[in-house]
């Protein structure tokens, strides 16, 4: 398979569009052909994620990508806001560091559900995190 | 994405989610069921959240709230139906909830809810 792989792009300026991210990431992950339980955790980190990218961020977008490439599909999801960015990145991905509503997991327990991530952040200018996870066979070698 | 429907079973406050809320509708929720609580005099309260296949950290913290509020008004919550993959997320992603009852099933959440012993007769299970 050399598919070149298939991105979509969700806007968030608002609520709806964390319920819009949710249904994007759902989709995304059920095409990759992930478990229930993988499909929920990617969900779940979109969610959060994008409830960031909204309340510290001022908004953004959500870059939602599945490559099929290799046999393992994997989806790759970026949130990018050009809000105040985050001074002390390590104090934000601590758990319980809020600067808003929620308990302070969203950062750190995006990175937990998730097979990869990377933050990038510049004061003043706005955000980067992206997440990926690819399908587990559940048999195999 | 209206409102959360809120019935009174004899003193139970039942609340089925029937669909993925926005934050603010689960804000809403909140404190209209405090009011609830208040009003009906009631002693427990019981959430459904069967039909979500996504509890996220806000929602998450909302319950745990839920359930501490209706707990200085001598109420009791219990969270019905959880789904398992949802369960294990939640795990994942730090939000064990101590403290939180919950149930499998709203016929065994109203009996954790059961009226004290005494009244008609001793109904332990």
């Amino acid at each position: 398979m050399t598919r070149t792989p298939s991105t979509s792009t969700v806007a968030i300026h608002d609520e709806y569009d964390i319920v819009h991210v949710r249904h994007a990431a759902r989709e995304a992950a059920t095409t990759a052909g992930f478990s229930l339980v993988q499909q929920t955790k990617l969900v779940t980190a979109a969610s959060e994620l994008a409830r960031n990218a909204l309340v510290h961020g001022g908004g953004g977008q959500a870059d939602i990508t599945i490559d099929n490439l290799r046999a393992n599909a994997t989806v790759r999801m970026t949130f990018t806001d050009k809000g105040p960015g985050i001074p002390d990145i390590e104090a934000a991905m601590a758990d319980g560091f809020t600067t808003g509503s929620g308990l302070g997991l969203g950062l750190g327990g995006a990175r937990r559900l998730a097979d990869q991530f990377r933050l990038e952040s510049t004061p003043g200018r706005g955000t980067v995190v992206e997440i990926s996870m690819s399908v587990r066979r559940s048999a195999g070698p | 994405m209206a409102g959360v429907p809120i019935v009174n079973l004899n003193g139970v406050l039942l609340v089925t989610i029937q669909e993925e809320l926005l934050d603010q509708s689960v804000a809403e929720f909140e404190s209209d069921l405090t009011e609830k609580v208040v009003e009906a005099r009631a002693r427990g309260v019981l959430i459904d959240v069967s039909v979500l296949d996504v509890i996220d950290s806000f929602l998450a913290r909302t319950l745990h709230d839920i359930a501490a509020i209706t707990s200085l008004m001598a109420a009791r919550t219990v969270v019905v139906g959880m789904r398992p993959a949802v369960a294990i997320t939640l795990v994942e992603l730090g939000l064990t909830l101590p403290g939180l009852l919950t149930a499998l099933s709203v016929e065994e959440g109203l009996s954790l809810l059961a009226p004290p012993a005494g009244h008609a007769r001793t109904a332990l299970r």
